[in-house]
């Protein structure tokens, strides 16, 4: 059963409306959205509500996804790259009793993909949503503090300060040490926070045939950016931006070209790196793609190792 | 038998960079500053003396862009046709104010940001004009601290860790990296000690002249003015009681408050 609909037989009200939000507010979040797809990479003000879900949590992005979800889509919802994360199962299950909503773990499967941190490592197709849950949408807020000022240097580009951000970074530490909400301009316009994503992930932005959504519901922004718009990440031309990149491949499938999350084994400095993206590292390892630790892994019952239980069953 | 020189003979603009017309103004009854009006020409230092609250300070915030006044007008001639700098669109005005002339604040701290590297403070002015090249910023932004007299090893530093008298030079250094053509001090040596200031008066003196610069420098200090400037501006509740050119003024005051000015400066 799920909340939205009528008990047959009784005279009551649906517990919830559909999607959990009330149509006006659907229709408030919507107007915005159009708003933001139309200048990409401007922050609009709106009227965040409450939801039963911890601000810092995803407010932002859980009410996005409530206003564009339909019958007919299939959600996917990640934590730091994993389907199976606490707040990911949540909004999951939150989803599939308010909208009816089929959930799926799979990339390619999913019509809207809600994130905190990550963009999926299969590359997006046109008519995919990315929903990203964004925690602090203003880029410059950490260097001006005063929102007036902030909206007059986006209003008119006055971004020198956030390359001084960067020229801090390149004089203490002698590269940009910024890993995650990297700084990036986006169709030639706005600079733009990329909401937690591990510059790695900034490249995808790039031209990416997929909408991608932006809310920050503490902080009362939405903004967007629409199917193959150009997003750079900003840098300077003697230090150009470079994403992150690892020494050994994914333990668990052999992912070279992945982002990798390090996990301790063991108290004796044993650790290993696996692929963020838990889907993307199932599809491999079901495709046969073997690293040099799933063995090890499998045996501790850390992962399912389905090629290994064929073996032992059919030895 | 005097004879007449225009201005190009001797290969002076004969516009000035800065009009000012009847500025004024007013906190509700009270004068700020009122019918305040002079020309300013490239090259040229204005110096502005006054006691406390005479409206010195409002007079330079008005002229600055900081704030607007009530009356009056101010005509900025950076390039080409002179600009009404309140009429321009405050984008514009913005970009004046960053790139086309500066402003050193009596306290390093307005003008300076604190939790920024001294490379990164003076850089600023180079990145907001659109420099992207780090190698280039740096090599300016030494090439400035070497001229201020700041070590080139303290180029990571916060202005924290600077002392009052090094701030002051660093905000300078932040102000000229974009070689403006007009720059405001609000009482640039205000709280340093006496042999600081005069490092610092001597510093300025140098960079004045060698690049030329125009500057209205407000001080309530008579010998920075005498030191510093070509022209004086004495006012005295909101208004200009006397101006000239400052050996005059200062040798041969008219104005009762201009005499008790000079006269109150301590000989040791």
């Amino acid at each position: 059963m799920t909340l939205h609909q009528i008990i047959p037989g009784e005279d009551t009200k649906p517990a919830y409306n559909y999607a959990y939000l009330d149509e006006q507010t659907k229709r408030m979040i919507r107007r915005a959205l159009l708003k933001a797809v139309a200048v990409p990479g401007y922050q609009v003000p709106f009227g965040s509500r409450e939801m039963p879900l911890a601000r810092g949590w995803g407010t932002g992005g859980i009410q996005i996804t409530a206003a564009i979800i339909g019958p007919d889509d299939v959600l996917k919802v990640i934590d730091q790259g994993a389907d199976d994360t606490t707040n990911a199962v949540s909004i999951r299950r939150f989803f599939e009793r308010t909208a009816d909503a089929k959930t799926s773990e799979a990339t390619d499967e999913a019509t809207i993909i809600q994130t905190r941190h990550r963009i999926p490592e299969a590359p997006l197709k046109a008519g995919q949503i990315m929903v990203y849950q964004v925690p602090q949408p203003e880029p410059l807020r950490k260097l001006e503090p005063r929102e007036t000022e902030t909206r007059k240097m986006h209003a008119w580009a006055e971004y020198g300060l956030m390359q001084v951000k960067l020229y801090e970074n390149i004089a203490r530490f002698g590269e940009v040490t910024t890993t995650y909400d990297y700084p990036v301009d986006v169709n030639g316009r706005y600079v733009m926070a990329p909401s937690p994503i591990p510059k790695f992930d900034n490249p995808k932005m790039h031209m990416s045939p997929s909408l991608q959504l932006f809310g920050a519901g503490r902080e009362k922004r939405i903004y967007a950016v629409p199917p193959y718009t150009s997003v750079r990440s900003l840098d300077f031309e003697d230090h150009p931006f470079r994403i992150q990149s690892w020494n050994e491949p994914c333990g668990l499938c052999g992912a070279t070209d992945s982002y990798l999350d390090e996990v301790i084994t063991d108290d004796r400095g044993g650790r290993m790196f696996v692929c963020s993206d838990s889907h993307h590292c199932e599809t491999r390892r079901a495709d046969g793609h073997r690293g040099a630790m799933l063995a090890d892994a499998s045996a501790l019952h850390l992962v399912d190792d389905k090629q290994a239980k064929d073996k032992v069953s059919k030895s | 038998m005097t004879q007449h020189v225009s201005p190009q003979d001797l290969g002076i603009d004969p516009d000035p960079l800065l009009s000012v017309t009847g500025v004024g103004r007013f906190y509700g009854e009270r004068i700020g500053c009122a019918d305040v009006s002079f020309d300013l020409w490239p090259g040229e230092v204005l110096g502005i003396v006054g006691e406390s609250g005479s409206g010195k300070s409002t007079l330079l915030r008005c002229l600055a862009g900081i704030d607007a006044p009530d009356a009056g007008e101010v005509l900025f001639r950076g390039s080409g046709q002179p600009l009404d700098i309140y009429s321009v669109a405050e984008q514009d005005r913005r970009r004046l104010m960053r790139t086309a002339w500066g402003i050193v604040h009596q306290n390093p701290r307005d003008g300076l940001r604190m939790d920024v590297s001294a490379g990164g403070n003076v850089g600023e002015r180079l990145m907001d004009r659109g420099d992207r090249h780090y190698g280039k910023i740096r090599e300016r932004a030494l090439d400035w601290l070497t001229r201020v007299e700041i070590a080139e090893n303290r180029i990571d530093d916060r202005p924290r860790q600077f002392s009052g008298g090094m701030q002051q030079r660093l905000q300078i250094a932040r102000v000229l990296v974009s070689e403006p053509k007009l720059v405001f001090m609000d009482e640039p040596t205000g709280g340093l000690d006496v042999s600081v200031q005069a490092r610092l008066l001597d510093l300025l003196r140098v960079l004045v002249r060698d690049l030329g610069l125009a500057a209205i420098i407000v001080t309530h200090d008579l010998a920075v003015a005498r030191l510093l400037t070509d022209r004086l501006m004495v006012m005295k509740d909101g208004r200009v009681v006397e101006q000239g050119l400052t050996d005059q003024v200062l040798d041969d005051p008219h104005h009762a408050y201009t005499q008790l000015l000079t006269s109150a400066v301590l000989s040791v």
